[in-house]
């Protein structure tokens, strides 16, 4: 077989074929001369086939012995002997038949050979007895002849001649002898068959013979299946002996396997295993089933089916097992193969659905989140008038308990207006609409602000510290007005969780971290700033989920704490925004730091007058002489003594800049001031803005009991609008005193500088009529441009500080009309315009115009509030919008929000 | 005198009140209204005089167009639609804006039975807001003759 099959292998490489169990090109010559030739394809019959006979290997002395003394053993033996009983039996029976038959069949011819005889004697034999008995033979004759007549009656012979004449006799004589040779000729060939029956038994009766043939057969026909069958069959004894196998590796000899176990045999992964397979089924005596793979040196690496079974004596004694082993390494590996693939296939799908399903989300979240936006922008303006009345409410002659009613009802309304400004800022840093402004600044004054506007609000005993390392650049820039949100956020929340010890904020310079890209150019420096405290800590299990939005440490905190669980996820977005990473670090009761690492550009500190309005405040009044590169501060809650350490403070950003800031003096805006102490509320601004402290202090003797304890009146100091509403929670009369004084310093300030100048967008007559009648209200008047083209023009030719732009015009609408106009802002050219076949007026000035330096602000009017329509807005440059039909109050705010 | 006045701010009060009801006005009519002051005492009637001088010459538009059998530019239409439902929802002609939102849907799927329709009902539509409103103002101008104040309605 083994040459067949290397015959087979080279000229059928492509065809499968089921290799052999064993490889190739092991075997020793002796084994391959007992090999069939090549059994022929065709051959069906038994005959045919050759019978290799040596694939058996057993221990001659030992099988029979097994043989006799097994169950299995004895029972083939006794099914043989009995079968050949069985077959004797029946020869026997047939040959008694047989035998009987011819008996009986004898018995009759020698009746009648005795009859004959007798008549023969009679009749023949007469004459020579007459002399003897002549007298009485008459009468012995007479006797006969009665005798015969009676009995041989059928027979009577037929005889021509007359009765009892010679010729007569002797015809008789002829005829009888004639019946009597027949007879003898039947009797002789009786006995032959007899005889030959006799011979036939003989032939049939050797047990050994044909218990032989039997044997040879039943062997003839399991070789003839199994010779090719990829199966090894063995005996092992008791001690797992191999006493008897067949189909046994080719390469291995009679004396390297008999009276040896499986672990003597073979070396590698899986002989142990099927070693103790065995021995289990021999000890459990139950026969089983298993697949073990081999690693051998031998014969590679191959699997086997196993079937074991235990072998019992005739005393039901367990004497070894029968083993049978099939190749089935093909069929594993193509059903390892199968599996795999149905994994990989239920990987893939599982991994499709979640895909799909992720994309679901995410398409559903944007929706969500655009409709948050809308929603939130919608739901801002009425809210902002209900918080406004309440402050204005709060102005009012009040009792106590309405005072304090009212103070819950306007920190809940500037709670819930922070959080829709929150949820704003992520979904517009979330959809890509926050755009970076690039300013100077200095990050030490940064510093010491939002630690100074903590600090006057600041209700514990803590202390601030700000500490900047010297290598920090004096200027650098970077969008200040987002740094500064981080900041206070960051402060604002370690404040929160801090009931002792102390909060700062450190600066220093690092190296390029890793995770900075490509882009960021040599003359950037990464500024690692450090917000530490020594609060209660953040546990290690709710660190992962701490940027993420609406999320708190846990509901305790959310409790004991409240907010919005929004301020560290629009940190880290905001950070990541400018390319930067917020981490924290962290152990419970001993404080937590978050630090995060942002690239700024250095500005050289000499183009000092560029300073632009982003911080002109700390910049335009006289800056103390180590203001600029102090690198330390701190305040602590001492009452009075913070503010002498501040050594600037921020204006006021509700006015036009550097209105009132030449005062040389420290001006502490005087929002604090109850109206009833002033004569009107354009007064109030102007002692606010321009009055001293003192002064102020004196105008207001109240203020000091609005401030739980006491260092209210500096809480005036902070003067961003982000804190604006943290003082106001203090209390309420801060915020509405700024509502007011918006409006009516505006007016205020119409008569002493330029109005500002709004254009309106518009092609519907009506629309405008309204728009201008309510600005007019508002005490704007108004720019009208009918188309987007006019638009494009008016903005040419005069600066505006607002657009108001409509959404769909004829000629050019507004998306395009805006999309034009920040090309420009950033060309510093109308190419863009022209080539979109706008038509431009040109002007003498048009030479000396310079790109404009600072972003106009055009606010999109859309008849249908849909995300979609606000989205397109935004993609378009568009900085917001409001919602068609036009009111007073989305106008108010509008200006609000732009100019001022 | 007084009981006169009384009556006719309790009629003006009510038959503004069921204009609101009835849809025919909406809260722009209130926001302008608001913008009505001693500077600009006709500030409503103005608005809305040229909102239906707009009606009648956008109605007149949306007629022609629609009257080019076989050939109706339906953008044409379209864009006179937009105009209307820009007034119409600028002075708070409620029913009107309504209108020109299923009217605009009618022109953008091109149905031009729906269009004829609509336009019909516009005119319909705008031309009963007039009558009202002449009524209401003319309730206005009863009350000022008779030396009342226009009451504040809050609806």
């Amino acid at each position: 077989m083994v040459c067949e099959m290397e015959t087979d292998q080279t000229e059928e490489m492509d065809v499968e074929v089921l290799s052999s169990m064993w490889p190739e090109d092991v075997g020793t010559q002796a084994d391959n001369q007992f090999n069939v030739e090549k059994p022929a394809g065709d051959s069906d019959t038994l005959k045919e086939v050759d019978i290799a006979e040596k694939r058996t290997m057993a221990d001659l002395k030992r099988l029979p012995e097994l043989l006799n003394t097994t169950d299995q053993g004895s029972s083939q033996l006794t099914n043989l002997v009995r079968q050949w009983e069985y077959m004797q039996d029946h020869a026997v029976r047939l040959l008694r038949e047989e035998l009987k038959i011819l008996t009986k069949q004898r018995e009759e011819a020698e009746a009648k050979e005795l009859k004959i005889i007798e008549e023969h004697n009679f009749e023949t034999e007469e004459p020579e007895n007459v002399p003897v008995l002549d007298e009485t033979s008459h009468l012995f004759r007479r006797f006969r002849q009665k005798k015969r007549d009676e009995l041989v009656d059928s027979k009577r012979v037929v005889i021509d001649e007359e009765f009892d004449t010679v010729a007569y006799w002797k015809q008789k004589a002829l005829s009888l002898e004639k019946m009597l040779e027949a007879s003898t000729e039947r009797e002789r060939r009786l006995i032959e068959k007899l005889n030959e029956s006799l011979k036939t038994m003989e032939s049939h009766s050797a047990p050994v013979e044909e218990l032989t043939q039997n044997l040879k057969r039943a062997e003839g026909f399991l070789h003839f299946i199994l010779q090719n069958a990829p199966i090894v069959m063995g005996h092992q004894d008791k001690d797992l002996r191999y006493l008897f196998i067949y189909n046994k590796f080719p390469s291995l000899r009679e004396q390297d396997i008999l009276g040896k176990t499986d672990v003597e045999i073979f070396h590698g992964g899986g002989v142990k295993e099927s070693q103790d397979f065995k021995r289990e089924v021999l000890e459990k005596g139950k026969a089983s089933k298993r697949e073990i793979t081999f690693e051998t040196d031998l014969f590679g690496s191959k699997t086997f089916l196993i079937y074991v079974e235990p072998v019992y004596n005739k005393a039901r004694e367990k004497i070894g097992i029968n083993y049978m082993g099939m190749e089935v390494t093909d069929q594993v590996r193509k059903r390892e193969k199968m599996a795999k693939l149905r994994e990989d296939n239920a990987v893939r799908k599982a991994m499709e659905s979640e895909l799909t399903k992720t994309i679901h989300i995410t398409e559903e979240t944007m929706r969500a989140k655009q409709m948050l936006a809308t929603m939130s922008h919608e739901i801002r303006s009425p809210l902002s008038g209900v918080v406004g009345m309440a402050e204005i409410l709060s102005t009012t002659k009040l009792d106590k308990e309405q005072r304090q009613l009212l103070n819950v009802m306007i920190s809940s309304g500037d709670l819930v207006l922070q959080l829709i400004n929150d949820i704003l800022d992520l979904s517009k840093v979330e959809s890509g609409v926050m755009k970076l402004e690039a300013t100077k600044f200095r990050p030490r004054e940064v510093v010491k602000h939002v630690l100074q506007t903590a600090a006057a609000s600041l209700k514990k005993d803590l202390t601030l510290e700000g500490n900047i390392a010297d290598e920090v650049p004096i200027l650098v820039v970077g969008d200040v007005l987002r740094i500064r949100q981080i900041l206070t956020n960051l402060i604002s929340n370690a404040i929160k969780f801090t009931h002792q010890g102390k909060v700062g904020i450190k600066l220093k310079v690092i190296s390029e971290p890793s995770f900075a890209s490509e882009e960021q150019n040599e003359t950037s420096v990464w500024i690692c700033c450090d917000v530490y405290d020594t609060g209660i800590g953040i546990p290690e299990n709710a660190l992962p989920c701490l940027f993420k939005k609406y999320m708190q440490a846990s509901a305790d905190h959310a409790r004991k704490y409240g907010g919005t669980g929004l301020g560290l996820a629009i940190c880290k977005q905001l950070v990541e925004l400018m390319g930067g990473q917020l981490t924290v670090t962290s152990q419970v009761n001993a404080g937590s730091t978050f630090t995060f690492i942002l690239p700024y550009k250095v500005a050289t500190s000499d183009d000092h007058s560029d300073d632009q309005e982003e911080f002109s405040d700390m910049v335009d009044h006289q800056p103390e002489p180590d203001d600029t590169t102090e690198g330390y501060f701190q305040f602590k809650p001492l009452l009075g003594s913070i503010y002498s350490n501040g050594g600037p403070v921020i204006g006021n950003n509700f006015l036009p800049h550097k209105v009132m800031l030449t005062s040389p003096v420290r001006i502490i805006n005087g929002f604090g001031a109850e109206p009833s102490n002033n004569t009107g509320q354009s007064e109030t601004v102007q002692v606010g803005n321009g009055g001293y402290m003192d002064e102020t202090r004196q105008n207001c003797p109240e203020s000091g009991h609005e401030y739980g304890n006491g260092n209210g009146g500096c809480s005036s100091k902070e003067s961003e609008s982000c804190s604006s509403s943290q003082a106001s929670s203090e209390g309420g009369v801060l915020e509405m005193e700024s509502e007011i004084t918006v409006s009516s310093s505006k007016e205020e300030e119409k008569t002493e500088t330029s109005k500002p100048k709004i254009l309106l967008v518009e092609d519907n007559k009506i629309n405008i009529m309204v728009a201008k009648s309510m600005m007019k209200q508002l005490g704007y008047t108004m720019d009208i441009a009918n188309n987007g083209v006019e638009a494009i023009n008016a903005v040419k030719e005069s600066s505006f500080d607002l657009v108001l732009m409509d959404v769909c015009m004829p000629v050019l609408d507004g998306l395009k009309a805006t999309r034009l106009i920040r090309s420009y802002e950033e060309s510093g050219n109308w190419d863009a315009a022209l080539e979109a076949g706008v038509d431009i007026k040109t002007s003498e000035n048009d030479q000396t115009c310079v790109p404009p330096t600072n972003r106009l602000p055009i606010v999109a009017m859309t008849a249908n509030t849909l995300a979609e329509s606000s989205e397109e807005c935004y993609a378009n440059g568009m900085d917001s919008f409001i919602s068609k039909p036009v009111t007073l109050q989305k106008l108010k705010e509008c200006i609000q929000q732009y100019l001022q | 005198m007084d009981t006169l006045v009384a009556q006719l701010q309790r009629q003006f009060r009510d038959y503004t009140i069921s204009l609101y009801h009835q849809g025919f006005l909406d809260d722009q009519f209130t926001e302008l209204k608001k913008l009505q002051d001693e500077c600009s005492p006709d500030f409503v009637a103005e608005v809305v005089s040229l909102f239906f001088e707009d009606c009648e010459k956008l109605i007149g538009n949306m007629a022609r167009a629609l009257d080019q059998t076989g050939n109706v530019d339906f953008n044409l239409v379209g864009s006179s639609v937009h105009q209307l439902k820009g007034s119409s929802s600028s002075v708070g002609a409620k029913r009107v804006k309504g209108l020109c939102v299923t009217f605009k849907e009618c022109c953008d799927s091109q149905n031009f039975e729906g269009c004829v329709r609509c336009l019909q009902q516009v005119d319909i539509e705008y031309k009963s807001l007039k009558a009202k409103l002449q009524d209401l103002f003319s309730l206005e101008q009863q009350i000022v003759q008779a030396g009342g104040r226009i009451p504040q309605v809050d609806i």
